[in-house]
């Protein structure tokens, strides 16, 4: 369904993405990992059209977006989050999510009814009248959800929407992204929080240092040296397996 | 748009063309024309500033050219003055139109495009002080020939109702924009750039179409200030004193909401008006009043008069509740 392509940013003399490559099939969940600083967020805003790649390209189901703009990649199908939530403040909650849906529906009417319906199944039906300003950092993280299914995409990006979240939170989230799946809409996420990637995700990328240094099954990941030691430094994988012998 | 949307302004305007019924004194008359006509630029700069967030200050080059197309369309190529005036807003709408197209495309925001925009008008106005075409420095003196025909009225009445109808026009026009997909778009716009963008909203379109609609409003209002004082030069049309003017009544009406520029330019001109009375042959009172209510407004009421008393209203409410 997505598909990037040796995609290379850079911001001056700071290569942010190196040559990343990365396919997201159909209907799957997606992982994107990586330690602070790794270039995972630059590579959303290359996926989603925020930025251009100085080099490479990506396509989407089968088609070169790469200058699109991001309005334009909205349209084909492409929702994003933004990791830093973007809440339209001076809107209530219901006003939020219907700007998303405006894309498909021109109607008033059919956009405040589609939002109403988005606003209800990630669980912010008691709060729709309110202010976005008013909301709680996981009810702000559910209207960026919420705003960005409300565009009815086929692949959403993800950037960090646990991030912040208290465990019990995030265990009420959880099933709200596997209900999304369910749909159909194809997730590409960003998270840090490894509980949520080892169950929701099916393929997983690590990103360090503007590269991909590993992919595979979550499990697979965790265990890479290169993954182990991108997080916690040079020879630290050797040095657990020589703990884990020892004990 | 439901006829509960459409009611209220509709009433409202009703009501407001019942004045000239009961008050036929020239001066009274006269205050309200001007007022309506400051309320007229200023719901078209509005729906740029207070629904796009878009915060021009170079309104004076819409009022202007709607302002010297009414007048030296008549004047110099013998055009009926409604014509005129017609072309005039048009061409209000493409002046907004380039504008928006020079400054959004190369992403200019915030102060810097109410800098270009302050720029423009000043461009605009010195070129029509310079010009022979629009009569340098003397201006254009639109010919005494009261006829309805020739959009010249015997009574104020007349031009009351017609500065009333315009306000009314452009307040359900408004009231469309805030029930309406661009409206939802261009409020987006205003909140959060990079976020509307995400949700697939075409921002520099938007923001064009706001400024286009925007500039042939307070053209609109520029051909009719020239054809009301059948007179018209470079610092009236192109001078700063509408931008502000312009500015100054939603700000103090309530930014982007339909009846703000409206309540705005009575609050303010009315207000201008009684201490003008009060104190006398004080020169320059009314705009010492302007100052102190904008200070206010900016203070004690961001959301404005309309913004005052909906709060009030609900606190009220909450009172009742309790």
């Amino acid at each position: 369904m997505l598909e990037v392509q040796n995609a290379t940013k850079r911001f001056g003399g700071l290569v942010a993405v190196n040559q990343a490559s990365l396919k997201v099939e159909a209907g799957s969940i997606t992982g994107l990992i990586g330690p602070n600083g790794a270039g995972k967020t630059t590579l959303f805003t290359l996926i989603s059209g925020f930025e251009k790649p100085s080099e490479g390209g990506v396509l989407f189901e089968g088609e070169d977006i790469s200058s699109d703009e991001p309005h334009v990649r909205a349209r084909r199908g492409i929702a994003r989050t933004f990791q830093i939530v973007q809440p339209f403040a001076g809107l209530s909650v219901l006003e939020n999510i219907a700007v998303g849906a405006h894309l498909r529906h021109a109607k008033r009417s059919d956009a405040l009814a589609r939002a109403e319906r988005v606003g209800q199944r990630v669980g912010l039906g008691p709060e729709l009248d309110k202010s976005a300003s008013s909301l709680t950092v996981a009810g702000r993280k559910r209207l960026e959800l919420a705003r960005a299914l409300a565009t009815e995409p086929k692949l959403l990006l993800l950037d960090e929407v646990l991030a912040g979240l208290n465990p019990s939170e995030i265990r009420d989230i959880i099933p709200v992204i596997l209900a999304i799946r369910e749909e159909g809409v194809t997730i590409l996420m960003i998270e840090h929080v490894m509980q949520a990637v080892m169950n929701l995700c099916e393929q997983v990328y690590v990103l360090a240092q503007g590269r991909i240094i590993a992919e595979g099954p979550p499990a697979d990941v965790c265990d890479d040296p290169k993954v182990i030691e991108a997080y916690l430094g040079a020879g630290a994988a050797e040095r657990l397996k020589r703990e884990k012998v020892h004990a | 748009m439901t006829f509960r949307d459409i009611a209220p302004i509709v009433v409202l305007i009703a009501l407001l063309a019942l004045v000239p019924a009961f008050i036929s004194a020239n001066t009274v008359l006269n205050f309200l024309v001007f007022t309506l006509i400051i309320a007229l630029a200023a719901q078209g700069w509005n729906i740029l500033g207070g629904f796009g967030g878009q915060f021009s200050f170079g309104h004076a080059a819409f009022f202007g050219t709607g302002a010297y197309a009414a007048a030296l369309l008549q004047v110099r190529l013998g055009i009926n003055p409604w014509i005129a005036f017609a072309i005039g807003t048009v061409a209000g709408a493409a002046v907004g139109w380039v504008i928006g197209y020079l400054s959004f495309r190369s992403g200019l925001r915030g102060s810097y495009f109410a800098l270009v925009t302050l720029a423009f008008a000043e461009v605009l106005r010195i070129l029509a002080n310079a010009a022979t075409f629009t009569g340098g420095a003397a201006g254009v003196l639109i010919k005494l020939d009261v006829r309805p025909g020739n959009f010249q009225f015997e009574s104020r009445g007349a031009f009351f109702w017609i500065a009333l109808a315009l306000v009314g026009a452009v307040l359900l026009l408004t009231g469309w924009i805030e029930r309406s997909r661009f409206g939802a778009q261009l409020v987006a716009v205003r909140e959060n750039e990079a976020a509307a963008k995400a949700l697939g909203v075409d921002t520099l379109r938007v923001k064009l179409g706001a400024i286009t609609i925007s500039g042939a409003v307070t053209a609109a209002a520029g051909g009719l200030y020239a054809q009301y004082f059948l007179y018209v030069d470079a610092n009236i049309a192109y001078g700063t004193w509408i931008s502000v003017e312009a500015i100054l009544a939603p700000i103090v009406g309530g930014l982007g909401t339909v009846f703000g520029p409206l309540v705005g330019a009575v609050a303010l001109h009315g207000l201008g008006e009684i201490t003008k009375l009060a104190a006398g042959s004080v020169p320059g009172i009314d705009l010492m009043v302007f100052g102190g209510l904008l200070i206010a407004a900016v203070a004690f009421a961001p959301a404005g008069i309309l913004g005052l008393l909906r709060r009030s209203a609900r606190s009220r409410g909450a009172a009742r509740n309790a």
